[in-house]
């Protein structure tokens, strides 16, 4: 019945599919990050995080993923220890002693080149304005580049 | 258009520089050859002295829409080879007077032409007409950097189909700003998009978001047309001719509506089925 109504008023034809498949296809085309700022971009998040546990710098894994109705940026970020973060922010062991204040976690002041998080635009400088609608709350570590 | 004859004849325009428009869209089959043969068409029904550019090399059809295959004797490389004369190589129009046609090299390769002499070619062909019109190959490799080298500004075609759409995003980017890109949408069915089967002027351009030149229907008559090579532009009284010259008029710079298809209306046998008739859309 409800199909029957459905198509009596017509909505959501193959057209609505289309319109779909045709914003993911174009989010994933306009995904032009280089291999640079896909770098910056975990050096900031890896400075954020360690600010309360202790990652593995090395072993840090950002990838994107087409999902359902996103696109998604998936960063896997091995966690060390999750007590206070090391000294030198490197993630390796031997620096791990806890400065008793909680700063100079590390030696470079911290710079936002890439933004990441949700309405973060996961591309490079854009060309031309898009539309873009914001929906589906990040899991952990998981952040829309763009929805 | 009168006045631009008017000055003409005067000579109150000593450095003329005609407008180098060229028309692309990635993909092929979307109607280039089409448009370029009926916006010519009508531009010069207008007045305005236009040639059309066939930068298809390997892959002429422009002169075939036009009805012109039986006339041409030279084609582009030709000219930038300086085998013969540019005046030689146009080919004046069978119904529009001021009209002309530089047809591509059929049994060449796209590399044989380079990107300098094209622009050099279409810098030449400023200077003598109101309005160049280039056919752009499908493809962005080398034919299509041919195609736009000499022009200024670009339409850009579209079908609402999903992979044109993209396709357009692609060349959009490619083309960058210097070009001004301006949207045709091309064989809309106002029918189906009604009905929720087809992509919407709104739904292709909510995502290209160019300036829109006009829209054109899916137009059976373009089939006939074309098997005459009497472009359709010719005929005014059919709403699609009709809409190309209120494009070429918006292209002149008139202040007109963007043209559109007449709005679907359903006949009772189309309500019908798409109440009883199942299937999916
Ligand atoms: N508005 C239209 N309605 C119906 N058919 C069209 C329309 N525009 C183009 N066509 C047809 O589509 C096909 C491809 O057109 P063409 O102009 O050759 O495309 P392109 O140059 O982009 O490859 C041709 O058969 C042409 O007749
Ligand atoms: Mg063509």
């Amino acid at each position: 019945m409800i199909e029957f109504l459905r198509r009596i008023f017509g909505q959501r034809g193959s057209s609505a599919t289309a319109k779909e498949r045709l914003r993911l296809v174009l989010m994933t085309d306009h995904l032009e990050l280089s291999p640079d700022m896909i770098e910056t971009m975990k050096r900031d998040l890896v400075d954020v995080i360690s600010r309360h546990v202790e990652v593995d710098r090395e072993r840090i894994d950002v990838t994107f993923e087409r999902q359902e109705s996103t696109l998604a940026m998936l960063a896997n970020i091995p966690i060390l220890s999750v007590g206070r973060p090391s000294a030198n922010g490197n993630g390796k062991h031997e620096g791990r002693a806890p400065s008793p204040d909680g700063s100079a976690r590390t030696s470079k002041p911290k710079r936002v080149a890439a933004q990441t998080g949700p309405g973060a635009e996961g591309q490079a400088p854009p060309k031309r304005k898009r539309r873009r609608r914001k929906k589906s709350p990040p899991a952990p570590a998981t952040a829309p580049a763009a929805g | 258009m009168e006045s631009v004859a008017i000055e003409r004849e005067i000579g109150a325009e000593p450095q003329r520089r005609g407008r180098a428009i060229v028309l692309t869209s990635g993909k092929g089959g979307v109607g280039k050859t089409t448009t370029t043969a009926n916006l010519g068409t009508a531009l010069a029904e207008r007045g305005a002295r236009v040639v059309l550019v066939d930068a298809d090399v390997g892959l002429r059809n422009l002169d075939i829409v036009l009805g012109l295959e039986s006339r041409v004797k030279y084609h582009v490389l030709d000219v930038l080879e300086e085998r013969v004369d540019l005046d030689e190589a146009l080919v004046p129009d069978k119904h529009s007077e001021n009209l002309r046609l530089l047809a591509a090299a059929q049994s060449r390769e796209k590399d044989e032409v380079q990107t300098a002499q094209m622009e050099a070619l279409i810098a030449m062909l400023r200077e003598r007409f109101d309005f160049v019109l280039i056919d752009c190959p499908a493809g962005i490799e080398l034919g299509f950097r041919n195609a736009i080298a000499g022009a200024d500004e670009a339409i850009v075609l579209c079908t609402p189909e999903v992979s044109a759409v993209r396709d357009v995003d692609r060349v959009v980017g490619l083309l960058g700003n210097r070009f001004k890109p301006q949207l045709i949408v091309n064989r809309l069915r106002p029918q189906l998009v009604k009905r929720g089967k087809m992509l919407s002027i709104d739904d292709v351009n909510g995502i290209l978001r160019l300036p829109l030149l006009g829209v054109i229907a899916d137009e059976p008559e373009i089939i006939i047309t074309t098997n005459r090579g009497e472009p359709l532009a010719l005929r005014k009284e059919n709403p699609t001719g009709a809409a190309y010259h209120a494009i070429a008029a918006k292209i002149a710079g008139e202040d007109v509506p963007v043209p559109m298809p007449p709005a679907a209306k359903q006949t009772l046998l189309e309500r019908l089925t798409s109440l009883f008739g199942g299937g999916r859309s």
